[in-house]
């Protein structure tokens, strides 16, 4: 037990953390590119035609997945922050920084393809209905974070500030979730529930979670890759990363 | 398969500005964003070995 503790508190240095990620992102890649074309089969030449939306669901194959992660990768960050917060380990404040900018682009990604769903589907581009807006608003709190987190030169003190943005704004996430159920909104309620049989076409369900499963590779891998830069930025002047960069 | 040929692949039912747009705005950022990652590893990567340059050429000095 006390071994396995050490041996994970191992990677919590830059030092170490630095070349594992470098080990690991081709394998999320790979897995990335597999779902990936996996998905996209299915999306397109697998899952039938819907019957009263046509050929215009199949944003959903992309649109899910997007919102998920972009929920999913909000969590992800509060934790790291949180953990960084608590134990002042320094690569925790690190992958925070490289999660950001990854979850707004999911966010972005959500609301474009949302909008691009609505717009044939609801006869608008956009509505003020909770889950909409409860999106929003996660993606101004990614913004919200990077900029926080770039304005403050002392990246520690940076860490800490965005780490209490981050964990305030955990409240959204439970918000949009439920935001379905909570009010009467346009959007509609999940067609995925953990206590019933999904209201959907079994293939149309295989497509969106290869697909979900491949945008969650894609965030891992592009997050350890923009890590691996924040960490030699931020140890730039320690003699470890000047033998690292031969 | 539903698609009886590739034109009505392409015309999605009516959607292929919408089903399109999607896909290609998902393709087009998460094509950009592992590039501007890369980029700035080998930004951060090429200051260092300058840095590292700089401080041999130093020490070079210092020892003559």
């Amino acid at each position: 037990m006390r071994q396995s503790i050490v041996h994970w508190f191992k990677f919590a240095s830059p030092q170490s953390f630095y070349p594992l990620a470098g080990r690991m992102i081709p394998w999320f890649w790979a897995a990335a590119a597999i779902f990936g074309v996996a998905g996209l089969w299915i999306s397109f030449f697998v899952a039938p035609t819907d019957a009263q939306q046509g050929e215009g669901y199949r944003i959903i194959f992309v649109h899910v997945p997007a919102s998920w992660m972009s929920m999913f990768i909000y969590l992800v960050m509060a934790f790291w922050a949180g953990l960084g917060l608590a134990l002042n380990t320094r690569v925790s404040g690190m992958m925070a920084q490289a999660l950001a900018p990854t979850g707004a682009l999911m966010a972005a990604l959500s609301l474009l393809t949302g909008a691009l769903w609505g717009k044939p589907m609801w006869g608008a581009w956009w509505v003020w209905d909770a889950r909409l807006t409860s999106e929003l608003i996660l993606f101004f709190l990614y913004l919200g974070f990077m900029a926080l987190q770039a304005a403050i030169d002392d990246p520690r003190r940076a860490d800490k500030a965005g780490a209490i943005l981050a964990l305030v704004g955990v409240v959204n996430i439970p918000i949009i979730y439920f935001s379905v159920k909570w009010w009467n909104t346009l959007h509609q309620g999940s067609t995925i529930n953990l206590n019933k049989a999904p209201s959907m076409a079994q293939t149309m369900l295989w497509g969106m979670l290869l697909m979900a499963l491949a945008f969650w590779m894609y965030s891992i891998a592009v997050a350890l890759m923009r890590v691996r830069a924040i960490i030699l930025e931020r140890e730039r002047h320690t003699e470890w990363v000047k033998h690292a960069v031969e | 398969m539903q698609w009886n040929s590739v034109g009505e692949f392409f015309a999605m039912g009516g959607y292929a500005l919408y089903v399109w747009g999607s896909f290609g705005a998902c393709a087009v950022l998460m094509i950009a964003e592992p590039f501007l990652a890369r980029r700035r590893l080998s930004e951060v990567r090429k200051i260092l070995a300058r840095e590292r340059l700089a401080d041999e050429l130093d020490l070079q000095q210092k020892n003559q």
